[in-house]
């Protein structure tokens, strides 16, 4: 199998090259095709990475070349494929493959059906580099390039302003990120003397005196930028500007979990940090309450899937943060079922819409469009937590695991799992139910979306019902095989940490707590927005205090706005007045109004008199005279 | 013993001297620009006769070839200058050079 992984990448990015030159010369049915098949057959490769590591239980090293070597510095281009990255490339390439089939349908009236394809196999390239990377350089080019796909296909109609200055947002604020995360390397190369996972990992147990807190907190706001952490969080919700089948692949199953995977590649330098550890789990709850609010107001249905994306991605920070690094991993890979299921739901319920994407102007749609109807409420019922989906095994075992550090973590975890299944069943109730709300012409055009989008839908519903079934904890007679699997990753931290059992009717209590606090949020739900039939407020009324707030995300753009795009205009409008205008442009103007003044002066000596500039002449010819025979004299 | 040697070189510088020294004084007295360029051949052909006596009491030939040089390009510069001065006269209808100063800012 070493001899095939470097396929697994290459052969996305052929289908990049192909596409991204035929684009214009292939019809869209082979392009369509390519780009999916070679996806596909990355997916079957990486299907025999995945049961070789299983069976043997070792992980694959491919070292392709030496790809630099300066001074002590020595970096491999090398793929390691143990059990963490092996499933980071089913979720990456099984939906991205699926997400690829749904792109075929859905994009198949856009002119930049090609670019979007081209842009679709880069950015699986990119993102199978991040994960296959066996050392942290690998893993930075894998990290850049899935943030520059992001910006080019967040930016896709670009024709647009308010999606080109979204991409732009989105770059940025991951540039932020970025920054920490290369320090962070710096750092780890100038303690450990390499950057090879290998080396620094076996290395960190036995350097009591390493900067461990330094090096991951650096990690950590790199993965702040990518899995968008409060405060970072901002430009999420704006790359719903992409089109539909990208805010499933990129911004919710695959490169925002890229922060979590890094730091549970990173496990034993942050178990290491105790300190950053409380930071993480902070920043993961208070992202999960703040996104789960938000999400609670928002009108655009996939406003509500982003912040819910958010909020998930808090979750699996926290669970991370409190040491559950397989819950925390789990959770990515059911987010990725199920997330990337809501999304393409929302893409064919826009679809079907026409384009609409304001709930206030759906409803009633259940009979219309049933498969999309159908799939899209088994991944509401798996995100919010409901027994046995997916969604429920995996928040639950963060929430166990957040319980055992702190009861504070786990109430507002369950508060805001609370609220995430109020959101989502709002969402439903609000799109399915009830009547139509829209046009006449609109209602007309219902329709169900063709096969090769309603089968992406099924396939990923099937694993979001029944994905869970990979970690069923042991209180409940199974043997989480996801955790049995991944345990030789994580060896080491858990050693550190130890094992906090609970016992089981702790357990049993937690998790009757948490879908209880689901089912009571769902009822809620339906009773305000099937029974009352209440349909949020136009944006011309009135909103209650809290709900306004709500609605307009705390107004933390408007927060950022005022405390850095402010002062940093002010500062540019000095640099600009002052500095350039006034210092620079003064230094050099003035420099040419003092040549014209001086040349006005100097001008007059200028008589235009012939004879008296013939006078000079002799009497320079005379001093040049006096001159010589003064010499010569010596 | 040549017959230029018969006169002392004094003598000819001497009279180089002098015929330099009233070309000098024509060009810088003088208002009429035939006249200032009369006095310019003045000066060079008083330096040729200077480097012709030279080179004769040094035995070496290369001043007069100088000399030579120098007449060549004293024709070459009466062509261009008469010529100029034609022109001055053409559109002046004088050729006083104080007349000529319009030749400034």
């Amino acid at each position: 199998m070493e001899k095939y992984i470097w396929l697994i990448p290459l052969l996305p990015l052929a289908g990049f090259v192909i596409n991204g030159l035929g684009r214009n010369v292939l019809s869209k049915g082979v392009i369509g095709f390519i780009g999916s098949l070679l996806v596909l057959i990355a997916f079957g490769l990486s299907i025999g990475a995945f049961f070789q590591v299983k069976s043997s239980g070792l992980p694959i090293n491919a070292d392709l070349f030496t790809w630099f070597s300066v001074g002590g510095l020595h970096v491999n281009f090398s793929f390691l494929v143990d059990q963490l990255s092996s499933i980071m490339l089913l979720i990456i390439t099984g939906v991205g493959f699926l997400i690829h089939l749904y792109s075929i349908g859905y994009m198949h009236d856009d002119d930049g059906f090609g670019k979007f394809f081209a842009y679709l196999n880069l950015f699986v390239f990119f993102m199978l580099l991040l994960v296959l990377g066996s050392n942290y350089l690998v893993m930075f080019i894998g990290w850049e390039g899935v943030g520059l796909c992001s910006y080019l296909l967040i930016g896709f109609w670009y024709s647009n302003p308010s999606y080109a200055d979204a991409a732009k947002k989105a770059f940025i604020m991951n540039r932020i990120g970025d920054l920490g995360f290369l320090i962070g390397i710096f750092v780890i190369f100038n303690t450990f003397g390499s950057i090879a996972y290998a080396d620094v990992f076996s290395k960190a147990a036995h350097t009591p005196g390493a900067p461990f807190v330094l090096i991951t907190l650096l990690l950590f706001i790199g993965a702040v930028g990518k899995s968008a952490q409060l405060p970072l969080f901002t430009w999420l919700p704006d790359a719903m500007a992409g089109p539909t089948p990208v805010s499933a692949l990129i911004h919710a199953a695959t490169m925002v979990t890229a922060g979590v995977y890094m730091i549970a590649r990173s496990n034993i330098l942050f178990t290491l940090a105790p300190q950053t550890m409380e930071v993480i789990a902070i920043i993961g709850l208070a992202t999960a309450a703040f996104a789960a609010l938000i999400a609670l107001t928002q009108t655009d249905i996939k406003k509500v899937l982003a912040y819910s994306t958010v909020s998930q991605l808090g979750y699996m920070f926290l669970g991370l943060g409190v040491g559950a690094y397989t819950g925390a991993f789990f959770h990515v890979l059911t987010h990725a079922f199920f997330k990337a299921l809501l999304f393409l739901g929302a893409g064919s319920v826009i679809h079907a819409m026409g384009g609409e994407q304001d709930m206030r102007k759906m409803g009633g749609l259940a009979g219309k469009i049933k498969i999309t109807f159908v799939t899209m409420l088994v991944g509401t019922i798996a995100i919010a937590g409901i027994p046995p989906f997916s969604g429920f095994f995996s928040k639950d075992e963060i929430l166990a695991a957040a319980f055992a550090h702190s009861t504070t973590f786990y109430v507002v975890g369950v508060i805001t799992a609370m609220l995430t299944s109020f959101y989502m069943f709002r969402m439903m109730y609000l799109t399915f139910w009830g009547k139509f709300r829209g046009t006449h012409e609109q209602e007309h055009h219902l329709h169900e979306s063709p096969p090769s989008m309603t089968i992406p839908l099924i396939v990923l519903a099937i694993l979001s019902a029944i994905g869970g079934m990979i970690g069923v904890p042991a209180v409940m007679g199974g043997h989480h095989e996801l955790g049995a699997y991944l345990a030789p990753v994580f060896e080491a931290s858990h050693k550190i940490l130890g094992e906090h059992e609970l016992s089981s009717s702790t357990e049993w209590t937690l998790m009757g707590l948490s879908v209880g606090g689901a089912l009571i949020a769902m009822i809620y739900a339906y009773v305000k927005y099937v029974k009352s039939a209440d349909v949020p407020v136009e944006d011309s009324e009135e909103r209650p205090l809290l709900a306004n707030l709500s609605y307009n995300k705390f107004y933390v753009d408007e927060i950022y706005d005022f405390l850095i795009r402010k002062p940093l205009d002010a500062l540019s409008g000095f640099f600009y007045n002052v500095v350039d205008r006034l210092g620079i442009d003064g230094l050099v103007n003035g420099l040419g109004k003092g040549t014209i003044e001086s040349s006005k002066g100097l001008r007059l000596l200028q008589t235009g008199n012939v004879g008296f500039y013939i006078f000079m002449m002799v009497v320079g010819i005379v001093a040049i005279l006096l001159y010589n025979l003064n010499l010569f004299s010596k | 013993m040549s017959t230029i040697q018969s006169v002392p070189l004094n003598a000819y510088i001497l009279l180089s001297s002098v015929i330099f020294s009233i070309g000098v004084i024509g060009v810088l007295v003088r208002r009429n620009a035939i006249v200032i360029f009369m006095s310019v051949e003045l000066m060079l052909n008083a330096v040729n006769l200077l480097l012709t006596a030279f080179s004769v009491y040094l035995g070496d030939a290369s001043g007069q070839v100088f000399v030579f040089f120098i007449m060549a390009l004293a024709a070459a510069e009466v062509a261009i200058g008469l010529a100029i001065i034609v022109m001055i006269y053409r559109n002046t209808n004088s050729i006083d050079i104080n007349v000529l100063n319009r030749l400034k800012w």
